[in-house]
């Protein structure tokens, strides 16, 4: 009996073995790079990496960061960081799902499991701390103000006092909110749209004197007309983007922040935005601190 | 729920000027959906044409377009609208004053686009009057306007009252787009305000709302069910 049992236990053994052996080799012929990365047990990285899949939130709305056109692919500087996170993982690229992350629904996306992480314009606040983790930040943008070109009358927030110029934002967005500080009337100076096209538009056909949001944003519709616009001053605030993951997932977020920095370091970091945003004119600049609170 | 007392000033304020425009719109559309109506039934066949023309166009067109026209197609006529910055009217409805066209293209799109509807109500009432009542009127010697004041409207209003009412309560929701069309903080629009921006819950807020257009809405709908008890016993 006993000389039986270590027999069928070794030819078990023996079996595994060559099993896993044949494992190895197919994941080298396929180049798939899911086997050659470990990590530890439990976490974050390991059930996505086990899975060879991750589900991503962005926007599919934004130029230049998160745009979803004819490709069906979104496209943008959001979508290659978050790319370069998911290689990274061992995940590849079609495998990867993406989810539309509008603004209102960021949080809930996060808090209920239905994305691993979001990618999406995503400003690191306080008040939002409370129910995500943030990694990054990853880019820091700003809001701005857009006026015509040969407009000099105004040169930033604070042209806005005296009451008498009108300006142009999206309804809902935070900029909106932003600049209302700054006016003097609200009803008679600050016009909202659903998107900034028709901004743009208003500004154009003179019925509003400026557009804001972020300088993103405005420096895209500067590039396809330089004739007609321009920037009036510097940025007036400060939208660190991060990435959110779920909250007190501590592991995940120290992970991405080490990605993020070896982006940074190799210049990926440079090259993804070179390829998206950048090409609206707009200068990357110097890396932003990765905050590790 | 907090956030519906923490903010009711946001709810209030964008109740408020909901309600303007939609009191505002509602006037001009009964008004100028009459003129069509009388348009649509008088014996002139141009006049009548004309009627037609214009319910077929404004009520087969989707509203956002209509809307569209008025706050990037007058601009571009070069027009701000200025006829109704009306002396008095203005100061009980500010955004009707304001340098800021935006308030007035809003009120021009709803009013010509519920006023279609108005008008159809209101033949609809009329064409509920048997067609013997105005032939008797006729051969009584009255003029088609007289025909109209004494004897076809009066009959005809007990049958328009309900489809009529529909029509303002269609148009009270319809305002909520006018926060995607340059008019700032509607009611509908500061759901908008403060999830997006403020950070709320969405649900929360979404039933806040949602309130705010009841109050406006179910109140005329049981108005509008008295009215009809009234004229039944009257009949």
């Amino acid at each position: 009996m006993r000389t039986k049992r270590a027999a069928v236990l070794a030819a078990v053994a023996a079996l595994a073995l060559g099993l896993t052996a044949c494992g190895d080799d197919a994941g080298e012929e396929t180049g798939s790079g899911g086997s050659d990365k470990s990590f530890a047990a439990g976490s974050t990285m390991e059930r996505l990496n086990e899975a060879q899949a991750i589900t991503i939130g962005t926007k599919f709305d934004q130029p230049g960061f998160g745009l979803k056109g004819l490709s069906g692919q979104p496209e943008g500087f959001d979508v290659e960081i978050a790319k370069i996170i998911a290689a990274e993982l061992g995940v590849p690229e079609d495998k990867i799902e993406w989810v539309e992350t509008p603004s209102k629904v960021r949080e809930d996306k996060i808090a209920d499991g239905s994305v691993d992480m979001i990618v999406a314009t995503y400003t690191i606040k306080d008040e939002r701390k409370e129910r995500v983790s943030f990694a990054g930040p990853y880019y820091e943008a700003g809001q701005n103000i857009m006026v015509k070109k040969d407009d000099t009358s105004i040169t930033g927030p604070e042209s806005f006092q005296d009451g008498t110029k009108k300006i142009c934002s999206a309804t809902g967005s935070t900029p909106i909110e932003e600049i209302k500080k700054y006016l003097k009337d609200v009803p008679s100076q600050l016009v909202p749209f659903d998107t900034y096209d028709k901004c743009r538009d208003a500004l154009q056909s003179g019925q509003v004197d400026a557009v804001t949001t972020d300088n993103v944003i405005l420096l895209g519709y500067i590039a396809d007309d330089e004739d007609a616009f321009k920037l009036a001053g510097e940025n007036f605030t400060k939208e660190p983007y991060g990435i959110g993951v779920k909250k007190e997932d501590t592991e995940f977020r120290d992970f991405i922040n080490d990605i993020l920095e070896k982006a940074y370091a190799d210049g990926s970091w440079q090259q993804a935005w070179d390829d998206t945003a950048g090409t609206f004119g707009a200068e990357l600049g110097t890396p932003p601190t990765i905050d590790r609170y | 729920m907090s956030v519906l007392i923490d903010k009711f000033d946001v709810f209030a304020s964008g109740f408020w000027l909901t309600l303007q425009i939609c009191f505002l719109a509602a006037i001009g559309a009964l008004i100028l959906g009459s003129v069509v109506a009388v348009l649509r039934i008088s014996p002139v066949p141009p006049l009548r044409a004309l009627g037609t023309v214009y319910v077929n166009t404004f009520r087969n067109l989707p509203l956002t377009i209509v809307f569209f026209f008025a706050a990037f197609g007058l601009p571009a006529l070069g027009t701000n609208a200025d006829f109704l910055r009306i002396p008095g009217l203005d100061i009980v409805f500010s955004r009707l004053g304001t340098d800021l066209p935006y308030f007035r293209f809003a009120l021009i799109a709803l009013v010509l686009y519920t006023a279609a509807f108005v008008c159809e109500a209101l033949r609809s009432g009329v064409n509920a009057v048997p067609a013997g009542q105005a032939e008797a009127a006729r051969s009584l010697g009255l003029t088609f306007i007289q025909n109209l004041r004494h004897v076809v409207l009066p009959q005809s209003w007990t049958a328009s009252i309900v489809p009529l009412g529909s029509v303002i309560i269609a148009m009270i929701k319809n305002s909520a787009l006018i926060g995607f069309f340059g008019v700032i903080g509607d009611l509908s629009q500061t759901a908008d305000q403060l999830t997006s921006a403020g950070g709320e819950p969405f649900i929360p807020v979404a039933i806040g709302i949602s309130i705010g257009y009841l109050i406006m809405t179910v109140p005329l709908g049981a108005f509008l069910d008295r009215v009809e008890r009234r004229q039944a016993v009257a009949r």
